[in-house]
C-alpha cells in the first residue's frame, strides 16, 4: 500500500470524523433538550423551597430562556472554538471537570482492558490447543459464567468475599482520604483499591475474548495452510504462535477496537458499586440533574475517542493483514 | 483504615465499657457517664447525593446542609424545643412594639480566612446575599425596612409589621453568615470564591475532589476555644446504598446520616453492638410526608373521595412495613414537633376501607362491571426506593376500595417539573416546616400561593377561610392569637384533607458509640460539630 494513498486515505478519514462528530453534537444536543425537566427545575426540586423569581433567575443564568435554535448555535459556535462551556450547576468549567475525573476511568477500563485481553487471549488459546479434554471444558464454563453473570452482581461479590470476609481489601474509593501519600506510596496505595473494579468489569470481557480466540483458533487451525506447516515438520509451538495465533486475531482485534472506544463510557456500573470517581459517574448525574454543558462534553469526549479508535483499528488490520487495504 | 473491623470494634467497646464506671444493677434510668471530650481523631463519613456547591444560600439542599453546616454558621440554632440559643448572636432583645430586634453579635469571631466577622457582614448576609438568592428567605427578609449596625458588634433590624416567626430565621440553613469582603459586588451565584467556600464555623474546608470526597479540618481560630475536638471531617461519596451499608458494617465510616441508610437495613443496624441509632434531630426541619392530590383532576376536587382515600390508607402500615418503625403517623397538617400543634384538633381519618367506600358511593361513584368507580395516576417519588414501595402501597390501598391507580415513573427533573407545571394527578412529596406554620405549612393550603413552582400550593387547593387564619396567624404578634388561629385552622384542614397526609419523617442518624455530642440541637446531624468528640 503506497505512502500517497495512505495519507489520501488518512485525510478523508479526518474529515469525515469531523463531520460525524459534529452531527453527533447536533443530535446529542436535541436529545438532551428533549428530557422533560431542566437544570432550573431540578435545582428547584432539591431546594425545599421555591419562587418564581428563583426559577427565572436560574434559567436566565443558565441560558435557557433563549430559543432552542439560538442555543444550539451559541453551543457550537463555543464548541468550534474548543470551548465546552460551564456547568452552571457546580460552577465549573466542563473541560476541568471532564479532565479530573478522566484519568481515573481510563486508569480502571485501561487495567480491565489489558487485564480481559491477556487473559482472554492466554486461556482461549489453552482452551482451542487442548480441544475437547477437560481444561478446555473447564474454561469454556468459566467464560460462559462470567459471560452471563450481569457486572454489579459479580461486583457486590468480589466485595463480599475479598473485603468483608477476609478484609484483604476496600470496598469503595480510589485511595485512601487523608493519607497524603506520593510517589510510588500513592501508587501502591491506588493499586490496592483498584484491583477489584478491575477485576469485575475485566473478567466480563476475558470471557468474551477468550470465547472469540478459542472459536477462531479452531477454525484457523482447520486451514490448508496449517496442516502444510505440520506436514513440513514445523514445531507444534512455533505453528501454534506464528500460524495461528496471528491469523485467528483479526475477530479479536475487531473487537478490542469497538471495546477500546467505550474505554471512556462503558464502565458506570463498576464506578457506581465502587464509588469510583470515574467520568461515568459524572454523565449519570450530569443527567439526572439535567447539567445540559456537562453532559455534552461527557458525549462529546465519548464521541471523538470512538471514532479515533475506529481509525486507529482499520489502520491497524491494514499493517497487520496484507490482504486488507485502506481507502 | 481498615483497623476499625466490627470485631475489633466490639472488642473495643467491650474493653472500654468493662474499664468504665460502675452502672447501679436494676437502674433502668442510669447509663455509664460519657468519657470526657478528648481532642483528636478524623471523623469519616458519607454524603449522599453529592451536591453541587457548599455554599448555603446558593445551594440549600439536603447534603450541603450537612456539609456546610460545619463551615458556616448563623445567628442562632435551636433546641428541641425549637427555642433560639445563641451562637454568633450573643443575645437579642425585641422591643416592645415587636417589630425592632437587636442583635448583639459575639466578638472575637473570624472568618476562614483571618478577617474578623462584623455586623457588616451579618447585614449584608441577611439584606443583600439571601434576599438574592435564597426563596425561602426572601419573602421574610422583604419585611425588614431599616437594617443598621450602630457599633460593629450590633445589629438592629426593624420590620414594617410584627412577625412572630422571625426568630425561626437565623440558623445557618436559613442565614448563614457569609463573609462580605469576598461577596459584595460580585454575582453570588457565579463568584468563584464559591469553589473554596469560607465560613466562620469550627472547620474549615480544605479540598474537594468531586466524585471521591470532600475534606475539611479543624479551624484553629475558631472563636470558641478549645473547640472543636475532632481533628477532620472526611465525607465519602459514596453511590451505591449497599455500599454505603457495607462501609458503615466495616467501620470505614463512623457517621451515617439521613438518606445514606435505607430503611430495610436499619434493623440491621439497630442490632449491631457497636453502633447507635438516632432518631431526634428533625425537630427544626419537621418532614412531613403525603400523597399529594391535584385538586384540578376529577373527581379529587370532592372531599368525600379525598376523605375515602384517607379512609382507606393504613398509615401504621406504612410506619411499621415500609419505614420499619422509623417516625411517627401523621396527625395533620401540622407536625407534632412543629410549634402550635394542638394534638386536640390534630385527627386524621382512621383506617376504615368499609367508612371510605361508603363515603364514595355518597359522592356518586359505584363501581362498573369489574369494581372499579374510577381511575387515577400516581407519579411516583423519584428520591429512593422506599417511595417507589409507598406507591405501590397506595396501588393496592386504593384498589381495595375500588379506586384503580396507575403509577407512573420518573427521575427528578423530570418530577419536579411536572409537579411545577401541575402536570400530575396524584404524587408523593415531602416538605419541612421550618418550625412554624407560618414558614412551612401555610405555603401548601393558601390560594395566594397557588403557583407553576415546587414546593408551592401546587395542588391548586383553595379554601378561603384557611386562607383568611392562615393570614391572621401570619400577621398577628400575639402568640395566643396565632395558637387560635392554627387551632381554627388544623381542625378544617384535618375535615378537608387537601393533600392526605402519611408521616412524620425521622431520619436515622447511626454513629460508632465512640463518637459523642452528635446530636445536640434540633438541628440534628446538619450541626456543626463543634463539640463532637471520640472517646
Amino acid at each position: 500500500m503506497g505512502a500517497a494513498r495512505f495519507w489520501r486515505f488518512l485525510a478523508q478519514r479526518l474529515v469525515k470524523m469531523a463531520a460525524m462528530i459534529l452531527a453527533i453534537a447536533v443530535a446529542n444536543f436535541l436529545l438532551i433538550h428533549a428530557a422533560p425537566g431542566d437544570p432550573a427545575s431540578v435545582m428547584a426540586g432539591e431546594a425545599g423551597a421555591a419562587d418564581p423569581q428563583f426559577m427565572a433567575q436560574l434559567r436566565a443564568q443558565f441560558g435557557l430562556d433563549q430559543p432552542l435554535s439560538t442555543q444550539l448555535m451559541i453551543y457550537l459556535g463555543h464548541l468550534l472554538h474548543g470551548d465546552l462551556g460551564m456547568s452552571f450547576r457546580q460552577g465549573r468549567p466542563v473541560a476541568a471537570l471532564i479532565a479530573e475525573r478522566l484519568p481515573a476511568t481510563l486508569l480502571l477500563t485501561g487495567t480491565a482492558f489489558a487485564f480481559a485481553l491477556a487473559m482472554g487471549l492466554l486461556l482461549g488459546a489453552l482452551a482451542a490447543q487442548r480441544v475437547g479434554r477437560w481444561a478446555d471444558s473447564a474454561i469454556t464454563v468459566l467464560a460462559l459464567g462470567f459471560f452471563a453473570t450481569p457486572i454489579f452482581w459479580v461486583g457486590l461479590m468480589l466485595v463480599l468475599v475479598f473485603s468483608v470476609w477476609l478484609d484483604w481489601l476496600p470496598s469503595f474509593g480510589m485511595n485512601t482520604v487523608g493519607a497524603d501519600y506520593t510517589g510510588w506510596a500513592a501508587v501502591a496505595d491506588t493499586a490496592q483499591y483498584l484491583v477489584l473494579p478491575a477485576l469485575t468489569l475485566g473478567l466480563f470481557y476475558m470471557a468474551v475474548y477468550a470465547r472469540l480466540t478459542r472459536a477462531s483458533m479452531l477454525e484457523v487451525a482447520s486451514q490448508d495452510f496449517v496442516r502444510t506447516a505440520r506436514a513440513k515438520g514445523v514445531p507444534e509451538g512455533r505453528i501454534l504462535r506464528r500460524h495461528i495465533l496471528r491469523n485467528a486475531l483479526l475477530p479479536v482485534m475487531t473487537y478490542a477496537g469497538i471495546q477500546a472506544g467505550q474505554l471512556i463510557g462503558g464502565s458506570i456500573l463498576v464506578e457506581t458499586v465502587f464509588a469510583w470517581p470515574g467520568i461515568g459517574r459524572l454523565a449519570l448525574d450530569a443527567l439526572l440533574a439535567r447539567d445540559y454543558q456537562l453532559l455534552l462534553g461527557v458525549f462529546l469526549c465519548t464521541s471523538v475517542l470512538t471514532v479515533v479508535f475506529n481509525l486507529v483499528t482499520d489502520v491497524v488490520y491494514a499493517w497487520v493483514d496484507p490482504r486488507v487495504e485502506v481507502g | 483504615m481498615l483497623d476499625l473491623t466490627r470485631r475489633g470494634a466490639i472488642l473495643g467497646a467491650a474493653a472500654a465499657g468493662a474499664a468504665g464506671a460502675i452502672v447501679p444493677v436494676g437502674s433502668a434510668q442510669a447509663q455509664t457517664p460519657a468519657p470526657a471530650p478528648k481532642r483528636g481523631g478524623t471523623l469519616t463519613t458519607i454524603l449522599t447525593p453529592e451536591p453541587p456547591i457548599l455554599v448555603l444560600g446558593v445551594n440549600n439542599q439536603g447534603p450541603t446542609q450537612l456539609a456546610a453546616g460545619k463551615i458556616y454558621q448563623g445567628l442562632f440554632k435551636y433546641d428541641f424545643k425549637l427555642n433560639p440559643v445563641p451562637e454568633l448572636a450573643k443575645s437579642w432583645t425585641l422591643s416592645d412594639d415587636k417589630k425592632t430586634y437587636t442583635f448583639k453579635l459575639q466578638e472575637n469571631v473570624k472568618f476562614h480566612d483571618g478577617t474578623p466577622m462584623t455586623a457588616d457582614d451579618v447585614l449584608f448576609s441577611i439584606m443583600k446575599f439571601h434576599t438574592e438568592v435564597s426563596p425561602r428567605a426572601r419573602p421574610i427578609f422583604a419585611k425588614i425596612k431599616e437594617a443598621t449596625a450602630p457599633d460593629p458588634h450590633t445589629v438592629v433590624l426593624t420590620l414594617d409589621s410584627p412577625f412572630e416567626p422571625f426568630m425561626l430565621m437565623f440558623d445557618d440553613t436559613a442565614c448563614a453568615i457569609v463573609p462580605k469582603h469576598v461577596y459584595d459586588g460580585t454575582d453570588y451565584r457565579t463568584n468563584p470564591a464559591n469553589q473554596h467556600p469560607i465560613g466562620t464555623g469550627p472547620f474549615q474546608f480544605i479540598e474537594w475532589q468531586r466524585g471521591n470526597f470532600i475534606r475539611m479540618k479543624r479551624f484553629a481560630d475558631y472563636w470558641k476555644p478549645g473547640e472543636p475536638y475532632l481533628d477532620e471531617i472526611i465525607y465519602r461519596i459514596i453511590p451505591d446504598s449497599q455500599s454505603r451499608a457495607l462501609a458503615l458494617q466495616t467501620g470505614q465510616v463512623q457517621l451515617t446520616q439521613a438518606n445514606d441508610i435505607e430503611p430495610f437495613d436499619i434493623p440491621r443496624f439497630k442490632a449491631m453492638p457497636n453502633l447507635q441509632v438516632e432518631l431526634n434531630g428533625w425537630e427544626y426541619a419537621s418532614q412531613l410526608s403525603w400523597f399529594e392530590i391535584n385538586h384540578r383532576v376529577k373527581p379529587l376536587d370532592d372531599v368525600r373521595v379525598r376523605q375515602a382515600m384517607s379512609y382507606a390508607l393504613d398509615r401504621n402500615f406504612i410506619l411499621n412495613r415500609l419505614w420499619f418503625g422509623i417516625g411517627k403517623v401523621a396527625t395533620g397538617p401540622i407536625v407534632s414537633t412543629t410549634k402550635f400543634y394542638d394534638p386536640a384538633v390534630a385527627k386524621l381519618q382512621p383506617y376504615d376501607p368499609g367508612k371510605a367506600m361508603q363515603l364514595l358511593d355518597a359522592a356518586g361513584l359505584k363501581p362498573n362491571a369489574k369494581g372499579v368507580r374510577f381511575s387515577i395516576k400516581q407519579l411516583a417519588l423519584p428520591y429512593g426506593e422506599v417511595w417507589m414501595r409507598l406507591s405501590e402501597y397506595f396501588r393496592t390501598a386504593m384498589a381495595k376500595v375500588g379506586i384503580e391507580v396507575t403509577l407512573e415513573t420518573t427521575d427528578a427533573g423530570a418530577w419536579a417539573r411536572r409537579i411545577g407545571d401541575w402536570d400530575y394527578e396524584t404524587s408523593t412529596n415531602f416538605l419541612s416546616q421550618f418550625g412554624d406554620p407560618t414558614l412551612g405549612v401555610e405555603r401548601s393550603y393558601v390560594s395566594s400561593n397557588i403557583k407553576k413552582v415546587t414546593f408551592t400550593n401546587t395542588g391548586g387547593y383553595s379554601n378561603p377561610k384557611v386562607d383568611a387564619l392562615f393570614t391572621t396567624a401570619r400577621e398577628s404578634g400575639d402568640p395566643a392569637v396565632r395558637a387560635k388561629a392554627f387551632t381554627d385552622v388544623q381542625k378544617i384542614l384535618c375535615d378537608e384533607v387537601p393533600q392526605i397526609w402519611l408521616m412524620e419523617l425521622a431520619w436515622p442518624t447511626i454513629h460508632d458509640k465512640k463518637l459523642h455530642n452528635v446530636i445536640r440541637t434540633a438541628m440534628g446531624p446538619n450541626g456543626d460539630f463543634e463539640d463532637a468528640y471520640f472517646a
